[in-house]
């Protein structure tokens, strides 16, 4: 009976592994496809049928970071040989890199600039938020407030928010004061709404903290705020630094205020990446090649932060 | 402890009172919220009276409910309401079917268990836009990988107005059913391990045990998944504006957006948007509710 009931269950276990494995093929092959289309030639990204194995190129990055132009006619061997290697990947595609009339600068396209505000919105809003959540957790976390379950509903109920709502008296009140297409009023968004996150899950994580280490140095002597910067803070810093990147990923991928709010001077990456597509035949292996650039950071974070993705995505009500 | 209680009452002198630590730490936060959240809030409570519209100079008119009672009896908008109830169906139930059952997958003996997570719950980590940017390439019918490695030819996702509510659904599937697997594991973890060995001496069936013991441990959990799924998936915006521009996937957030910002309806939409914050208002109690029954426990 055991041997049998135990020979049925090597079964069910291999049956489950493969059940898995088959779930983990289909989770990250979009994840695949996207990198790979980044790294292929232009001539292969869009076949019928789709092109498995190929031979990877950096051309898409390439052309990701200048401005291009269609090559009207074929270039003499002369010019191609004397342009540097990543304009001839450019050549090779059939258009040209766009320079600036007199200096002959190498024009950049719009992408890095996106990049960059992406990357200033981001870090700042993130500091920011987590800066005066960790303050608040705290207050929370040891004093006695008055309604504090209603303040911390208040709070939480700011960031279920849907954006678009928000959006709409914000975009007004912006343009009143100048403050529409700025890196500063884009911050102002995401601080707001990192806040009540970084508040909830820093309240748990203080809460984790015993109160003893800091009633003992104020027992020697240490003011309540030396107690909070020497003890409570070093105690507290990787849950600081989780906080840190979920509000970072949250506030790196936030679309809808970005699309709203900016245009030109301070458009962030997610709105910029899918307006590529716009007209005509889209160039897939540049957008796949400024959606992979945009999508590493993200993934090495997921990596940083595996144990602590139960807590933050359950607003830290959920501990391992 | 005794000796600091004499201290505490000299605390001032070395330094600031508790009490002004604590409004000084929780003051600037809640200060924060109230100018950036609630204040514009209120200003758009106000143009929701009225039929102010961004785009020009005219003076706003108050219009008293005109646009509260026009928007509640406006076929149109029960439209986008049954199309966004469609979508929350189709996409939290196609969540919890495929999140719950990865979970039990991997609730048992797993080589590289540890690394097999992690790389399911990518997904979720990710971009919703660029999202649904990739998913574009994935879904067409020419040259997409969909279609070739499913053997469906030249079957229409997205152009299609029957399939394009469908697509953004199997697109929020594969993104979110890894975040009710990563809920589901921390439930069935905490299922004590005493309970099934008493359910195996008493000969209990695998359904038995499963719905006896497992789903009523795991519920708590489950729910919290569940609620918070569908609050996002009521406000979904990004995905669904990316992937299709189909009259049938206009959801509640797609028609404000449309409504204030292509429109520039800005009395309108600001009465729009309250029914919307109501609503989503509502949920956020019940899923509070739940948050802080799970951390009781």
């Amino acid at each position: 009976m055991a041997a049998v009931r135990s020979q049925r269950e090597v079964w069910v276990n291999r049956a489950a592994i493969a059940a898995v494995l088959v779930a983990l093929v289909v989770m990250l092959a979009p994840i695949y496809w996207i990198t790979s289309t980044a790294f292929k030639p232009r001539n292969l990204a869009t076949t019928i049928p789709p092109t498995v194995v190929f031979e990877p190129t950096i051309a898409p990055f390439v052309k990701l970071f200048v401005k291009r132009s269609q090559l009207r006619q074929p270039v003499d061997q002369e010019t191609y040989d004397a342009a540097p290697w990543w304009e001839q990947m450019v050549l090779d595609g059939g258009e040209k890199v766009v320079r600036s009339g007199k200096t002959k600068k190498v024009r950049p396209s719009g992408y890095g600039k996106r990049f960059r505000n992406s990357l200033i919105v981001s870090i700042i809003s993130t500091a920011l938020a987590v800066s005066m959540g960790t303050l608040t957790a705290y207050g929370f976390s040891r004093f006695k407030v008055k309604g504090e379950d209603d303040l911390l509903f208040f709070i939480l109920s700011t960031r279920m928010l849907p954006p678009v709502v928000v959006a709409i008296p914000m975009f007004l009140m912006y343009r009143t004061v100048g403050l529409n297409d700025t890196h500063l009023g884009l911050i102002i968004l995401y601080t707001a709404f990192n806040l009540s996150f970084s508040v909830w899950i820093m309240k748990g994580f203080i809460d984790e903290i015993p109160r003893e280490y800091e009633e003992a140095a104020l027992v020697d002597g240490y003011t309540r705020i030396q107690a909070f910067f020497k003890i409570v803070l070093p105690e507290a810093m990787t849950g600081i630094a989780a906080t840190a990147v979920f509000c970072f990923i949250t506030a790196w991928n936030e679309y809808a205020f970005a699309l709203i709010m900016t245009n030109r001077k301070a458009q962030t990456a997610p709105p910029f990446i899918p307006s590529q597509v716009g007209s005509g035949l889209p160039d897939w292996t540049v957008i796949a090649a400024g959606t992979f650039l945009f999508l590493l950071p993200v993934a090495i974070f997921t990596f940083l932060l595996r144990n602590h993705l139960l807590r933050g995505m359950s607003f830290g009500a959920i501990r391992k | 402890m005794t000796h600091s209680e004499p201290r505490a009452g000299h605390s001032a002198a070395r330094g600031l009172s508790d009490k002004s630590i604590r409004n000084l730490f929780i003051f600037p936060t809640i200060a924060f919220l109230i100018i950036f959240n609630i204040f514009p809030l209120l200003f758009s409570l106000y143009t929701s009276f009225t039929d102010f519209r961004a785009s020009t100079n005219a003076p706003a008119n108050w219009v008293g409910l005109e646009n509260y009672s026009y928007l509640l009896t406006n076929e149109f908008i029960w439209r986008n309401f049954t199309i966004t109830a469609k979508y929350v169906l189709i996409s939290v139930s196609g969540q919890v079917i495929v999140g719950f059952g990865l979970a039990l997958l991997l609730n048992r003996y797993m080589p590289f268990k540890g690394l097999i997570t992690t790389l399911l719950l990518l997904p979720m980590m990710l971009s919703m836009a660029v999202v649904g940017l990739f998913w574009k390439l994935l879904y067409d019918p020419n040259f997409g990988i969909i279609n070739h490695s499913l053997g469906l030819g030249k079957f229409e996702w997205l152009a299609n107005p029957d399939m394009a509510l469908w697509a953004v659904a199997i697109t929020d599937i594969w993104m979110w059913s890894p975040f009710v697997m990563l809920l589901s594991l921390a439930g069935l973890s905490a299922v004590p391990k005493h309970l099934y060995e008493a359910a195996e001496i008493d000969r209990a069936g695998t359904f038995y045990t499963f719905f006896r013991i497992t789903l009523p441990l795991v519920a708590p959990i489950l729910m919290i998944a569940i609620i918070f799924r569908t609050m996002e998936a009521f406000k979904t915006f990004d995905l669904a504006y990316i992937l299709s521009s189909q009259p049938t996937t206009e959801l509640i957030a797609i028609r404000l957006y449309k409504m204030a910002f292509l429109e520039w309806q800005t009395g309108l939409s600001s009465a729009f948007a309250y029914i919307v914050l109501v609503m989503v208002v509502g949920i956020t109690m019940i899923y509070v509710k739940y948050l802080n029954k799970v951390k009781e426990r």
